[in-house]
């Protein structure tokens, strides 16, 4: 007879499946402004407090409230909320065409616009992205053409990217866009290197690193975090925490930690936890730890607590696993709708212009998806040349590649 | 010139690619102040300061990951894996980022890095410090992989796998560092100071990647091999006195097939030898490679010496290294054939 019981094994379960009722009680937000804003120098003990609470700028009444608020001018906003409209529409466009056959795949920013968007407003041009998938808005915000985004996403005769790529897999080292892996957290600690050596260079450049909750899981995470804090990288370190990693809910990554930023802790990384809905509150964050950043006062971790309202990705159907009414109870709202009514609130904005701004935003979509459909599609018109199989695998092609792509016939 | 030993050699590499190019960095497990376990770094962090050589944790995939990054900004990284036992962590970062980076961004990105790692046996490593992983990467598109056998062409090739703009495995022979080692491990080796390679140039030169060189001409028969296996595999040609014509690979991926297939269009018979395990190891690529091209030449199969199908083991090392005897026994058997 031992004195302990038997051991039994703790696997997490989300609060609600399908069929359920959606349930975020155990989503704790604090009030709109209620946050501190501490000095960009501060130690990451002395406020370990922001790791585990939500900077929010916007309150329930469209206002802009707290230490955090009052960083962006009207226009500014405007723009923003543009950008996210923009970034919307162009995503429901692209996951119409490969519905349509246009493409084998793609993924969509839905409920997550304001993330990419409002950091990359922080960020200054020379400045480095390692993205994921899901941070289109990056390359939005920054006017990069839609039309070439198209491009790539159709495979055609003039994607920048030969075809060689799966749809949204973007690079574009002019707009500060690391060519995206597809693989998950590799890029992280790449992030994390690319700073190093702008710091090694005694340049004044910083660089972005970006993960979901579930690719916190992955070692490279860890090595990330423990570069970072050894050599002061200048880094933000960005985690985007949509709730779910494909039909996993992120307690499964997360385990028995309070919050994604808490990991940032324990490397002595001040961790900041922001409402990711909210455009005013994720650029604010973004700009203290880009000055930090900047100042040489080395990375900054970030979770952005948000909530993926579409699928994973075009493959994918999350009525299999959660309520299909959840993202309507999600607390924090939706990122357009929020920056919309604290605009109308300032009132710079109205019902009516917004529908007039819909209008023009999905005319610039169209015609762009005119104007890349004319190169091709996946399927149909231009596509790129068999020969971009063999070329650019290494800077000079070497024989036995020139071999076979003559076996392939060209 | 003067005569150095390979970790000499490989040391000047980087201290002459550090001098001309200052996007040139040195970094890895105990490489900084210390110098690195072989001492292939000493002096290097005294010499350019600690930015630009330095200690990095215990992490090969943040090594290489944080490497790929310096590489995306510009510099040149040239990271040293402790041992070549040790690269699996980074394997993720090496195979589907630093291969793939120039290709799926068409040329936007680039990943000029060397990742060093002394490899192979012979210096009762046990399992984790004695492997061969060559096939590892040669299996990987978009790498080169480049396994020197002496101090010229280690010094000339790790400076021609820092300017290469594309990444680069290196693998050091650790058995090699101090002498040619022919696998007579109860004899006392030559020094590199008494060999003809073991004189380097103190300056800057390359060799390029992708050339074989020929170290004993003959005409019965062609042995294949690179590294620590060239030395043994000249020594088992003098013992049995056998007109074996030995190639020393370099490189292996991109391969000189071309000195290959001249040389068993030639002799007609072809040994492969490395120390990497046997079953889809390089030596099949190679033995593939001269069936396709010299079928019609051949006149004996090819046969492979190879490490056995089994970890490498420790207390039966002289057992498991494919030495001059097993070599040896090889050629006899294919000159009888």
């Amino acid at each position: 007879m031992t004195e302990f019981p038997q051991l039994s094994l703790h696997v997490p379960e989300p609060a609600v499946r399908p069929g359920g009722m959606p349930d975020f009680s155990n989503v704790n937000i604090a009030k709109a402004g209620s946050v501190p804003r501490p000095e960009v120098d501060a130690a990451s003990e002395d406020i370990r407090d922001l790791a585990y609470s939500i900077i929010r700028v916007l309150n329930r009444d469209g206002e802009a409230v707290g230490p955090w608020a009052g960083l962006l001018s009207d226009e500014e906003l405007l723009t923003g909320l543009r950008n996210m409209m923009r970034l919307r529409a162009f995503d429901a466009r692209m996951l119409m065409a490969q519905r349509q056959g246009k493409t084998s795949f793609y993924m969509q920013h839905l409920g997550e616009e304001a993330v990419s968007c409002a950091f990359r407003k922080a960020l200054k041009k020379g400045d480095m992205n390692f993205p994921t998938y899901r941070q289109a808005g990056l390359l939005i915000a920054d006017d990069y053409p839609m039309v070439e985004m198209m491009n790539q996403i159709f495979s055609n005769e003039k994607d920048p990217l030969r075809g060689r790529q799966l749809p949204i897999m973007y690079s574009s080292k002019e707009h500060g866009f690391f060519t995206i892996s597809g693989n998950l957290a590799t890029q992280y600690v790449q992030a994390v290197g690319w700073a190093m050596a702008s710091a090694i260079k005694n340049d004044t450049k910083i660089a972005a690193a970006w993960i979901g909750d579930g690719s916190t899981a992955e070692s490279d995470f860890h090595s990330a975090l423990v570069f970072a804090s050894t050599y002061k990288a200048p880094v933000i370190l960005n985690i985007v925490n949509n709730q779910w990693a494909i039909s996993t809910f992120q307690g499964i990554a997360r385990g028995g930690s309070g919050t994604f930023a808490a990991r940032g802790l324990g490397f002595g990384i001040p961790a900041l936890r922001v409402d990711g809905n909210d455009y005013l509150a994720v650029y604010a964050v973004s700009l203290w730890a880009t000055e930090r950043a900047r100042r040489n006062l080395g990375p900054t971790l970030i979770e952005y607590v948000t909530y993926r309202v579409g699928g994973h990705s075009s493959s994918d159907d999350p009525s299999a696993y959660r309520p299909k009414t959840e993202s309507e109870a999600w607390p924090l709202g939706d990122p357009v709708l929020r920056l919309k009514k604290h605009l109308i609130v300032r009132g710079v904005w109205s019902e009516e212009r917004h529908v007039q701004a819909e209008a023009e935003i999905l005319d610039e979509v169209i015609q762009a998806q005119k104007e890349a459909e004319t190169h091709g599609t996946l399927h149909a018109g231009g596509k790129p040349s068999v020969r971009d199989i063999f070329e650019g695998v290494y800077a000079e092609m070497p024989p036995h590649i020139r071999r076979q792509r003559q076996k392939a016939g060209y | 010139m003067a005569r150095m030993t390979m970790i000499e050699a490989v040391r000047s590499a980087m201290d002459v690619s550090m001098e001309r190019d200052d996007d040139v960095v040195v970094f890895g497990e105990d490489v900084g102040y210390f110098g690195g376990v072989f001492r292939c770094t000493q002096g290097l962090q005294a010499k350019y300061g600690k930015t630009r050589c330095f200690d990095a944790p215990i992490s090969e995939s943040g090594i290489v990951g944080t490497a790929i990054g310096m590489a995306a900004y510009g510099l040149k990284p040239c990271v040293e894996i402790q041992f070549a036992d040790y690269m699996y962590p980074a394997y993720d970062q090496i195979t589907q980022e630093a291969a793939r980076i120039r290709y799926r961004s068409n040329g936007d990105f680039t990943c000029p890095i060397v990742l060093r790692m002394p490899t192979g046996g012979g210096i009762f490593g046990g399992q984790t410090h004695s492997q061969s992983p060559e096939a590892l990467f040669t299996h990987v598109c978009g790498l080169k992989v480049v396994v020197p056998s002496n101090p010229y062409d280690a010094k000339g090739l790790l400076i021609a796998s820092i300017e290469d703009p594309d990444p680069v495995m290196f693998l050091e022979p650790k058995r090699l560092y101090n002498g040619p080692f022919d696998g007579h491990h109860d004899r006392p080796v030559t020094p590199w100071s008494k060999h003809d390679l073991g004189e380097v140039p103190e300056g800057h030169y390359s060799i390029p990647i992708g050339k074989a060189e020929i170290r004993r001409p003959g005409s019965a028969v062609t042995v294949i091999a690179y590294g620590t296996m060239v030395h043994v595999a000249l020594a088992a040609a003098e013992e049995m006195n056998i007109d074996a014509e030995v190639i020393d690979l370099r490189s292996l991926l991109p391969l000189d097939l071309d000195t290959i297939v001249q040389s068993v269009t030639k002799t007609g018979r072809c040994v492969v030898v490395h120390e990497a395990t046997l079953t889809s190891g390089y030596g099949a690529e190679l033995t593939a490679l001269v069936q396709e091209h010299c079928f019609y030449h051949l006149e004996a199969p090819v046969v492979r010496v190879t490490g056995w199908d089994t970890p490498y083991p420790h207390a039966q090392e002289w057992d498991y290294f494919p030495g001059p005897g097993r070599v040896g026994r090889a050629l006899a058997e294919v000159m009888e054939a």
